[in-house]
């Protein structure tokens, strides 16, 4: 005994100076015993693996392919079209030409203005800022330019356009293709619609029973 | 004659049994203490290839999660973001930054960021994001204060128990939809489980306890 306890306590004490506490900052991966449950011979998403040349187990789609899938949801006029269609909807076109189609091609219903605002709030504030008119938190971190969405040349501009812009970029700004359903796109654009419109109202656009109500 | 055992021999089975007692009840602590996923995965915080802190994205520049997880609401992963996502703004904030070189090389050839992934539940657990952050599970439940986190580290445990305390009293987690991206939102306990009760009555939330409903 009197040799062994202060061994015994003095093995427990470098244990513990190893191990360490619960909680504490560990570098290496947790330690897996028997894990060839836990661990199996699947690709997980986003994970590398050595059999692809580009060593992705998540394949990219091959150039030139469109999903099919599904019709796109909320089409005007319940109309019904896919991915792969030439229409205004995937394009922001015309069918059948290159000018930009007019107006928003998608239903306009309290339900899309929230999820554009939704949408705008989490892509478009960073930059554009919460007002869309370019004072973004990214502009106090060296932002050179940022449009302010109130300009006339954007107020200007046809959905299509805009959809196009928000698809692939313009300037500086990338494009948002990747982040953003084509669905939600659409509503980002009739939500941005009303942001410029709260800017462009004058007093006569209210109705005359809420007038007295503003603060001028 | 002399004794065939000297003396002290007498005391021998005492003190095996005693030093067996102390030894087995030191290691069993020990067992307890450390082969749990309590401190095998909390606390795991590896060196990422790119230092990449969610505490100045998040906290102090207000992105929201979804700018770059743009999939967790309709995916169960929760992606890693594309280079270009970065780019959306460093292409002109710390654009010739080294700390970010591997992201505008990943831009550029479209060679993956080898990024270490921290939380791994085993590949017989079919975790979902997508169904939890659109019932009100936000991502402090799982992930703690990932929004404060300069170097992303394992927060919780994530083992079975730690997933079946919540799907045995899911009111205790479940929030304000609006809030499930809002990290520092917070607050007390009665009214937590005001509103978790309300919800998961309101949204018929099933927070299955089957086998099946993990392990598929």
């Amino acid at each position: 005994m009197r040799y062994f306890l202060p061994i015994w306590i003095l093995i427990t004490a470098v244990a513990v100076g190893v191990l360490g506490f619960r909680g504490s900052i560990l570098r290496k991966p947790p330690l897996e015993f028997f894990n060839d449950m836990d661990r199996q011979m699947k690709l997980r998403p986003q994970a590398p693996h050595e059999f692809f040349r580009d060593n992705r187990a998540s394949r990219l789609a091959v150039a030139g392919t469109v999903a099919r899938s599904e019709p796109r949801h909320n089409v005007s006029a319940g109309a019904v079209v896919y991915s792969y269609e030439d229409h205004p909807v995937n394009t922001g076109r015309v069918t059948g030409t290159t000018n930009w189609v007019e107006l928003n091609p998608t239903v306009i219903d309290a339900q899309s203005m929230a999820r554009g605002r939704q949408r705008f709030e989490i892509n478009c504030t960073p930059c554009h800022g919460p007002l869309g008119d370019g004072n973004g938190v990214t502009k106090k971190l060296g932002m050179a330019v940022v449009a302010t969405l109130h300009d006339p040349r954007i107020v200007k501009m046809t959905d299509g356009e805009l959809f196009h812009v928000i698809s692939n970029g313009r300037n500086l700004m990338g494009p948002y293709a990747a982040q953003l359903d084509v669905e939600d796109r659409w509503a980002v654009i009739s939500y941005l619609r009303a942001l410029q419109l709260s800017r462009l109202g004058s007093l006569e656009d209210v109705p005359a029973q809420f007038r007295a109500t503003l603060n001028k | 004659m002399s004794d065939i055992f000297p003396k002290w021999t007498n005391k021998l089975p005492t003190r095996v049994i005693a030093g067996a007692l102390i030894a087995g009840s030191t290691v069993l602590a020990g067992i307890t203490y450390y082969a749990t996923p309590k401190y095998t995965r909390v606390g795991y915080q590896p060196v990422q290839p790119v230092a990449f802190s969610h505490a100045i994205h998040v906290d102090q520049v207000g992105l929201d999660c979804r700018y770059c997880h743009n999939g967790v609401e309709k995916s169960w992963y929760s992606n890693v973001p594309a280079a270009s996502t970065c780019m959306n703004c460093h292409n002109q904030i710390l654009a010739n930054d080294p700390k970010l070189a591997l992201v505008r090389e990943s831009h550029n050839t479209g060679k993956p960021i080898p990024w270490v992934q921290i939380h791994k539940t085993p590949d017989y657990v079919y975790f979902n994001h997508s169904v939890h952050v659109n019932r009100g599970v936000s991502c402090f439940s799982c992930h703690g204060e990932i929004n404060k986190m300069d170097e992303v580290r394992h927060a919780q445990p994530l083992s079975m128990g730690f997933c079946l305390d919540c799907h045995r009293n899911p009111e205790k987690q479940i929030r304000p939809p609006e809030q499930v991206f809002n990290l520092n939102w917070r607050t007390n306990e009665a009214a937590q489980l005001q509103l978790g009760e309300k919800f998961v009555h309101d949204w018929k939330v099933n927070s299955s306890q089957n086998c099946s409903a993990c392990h598929r």
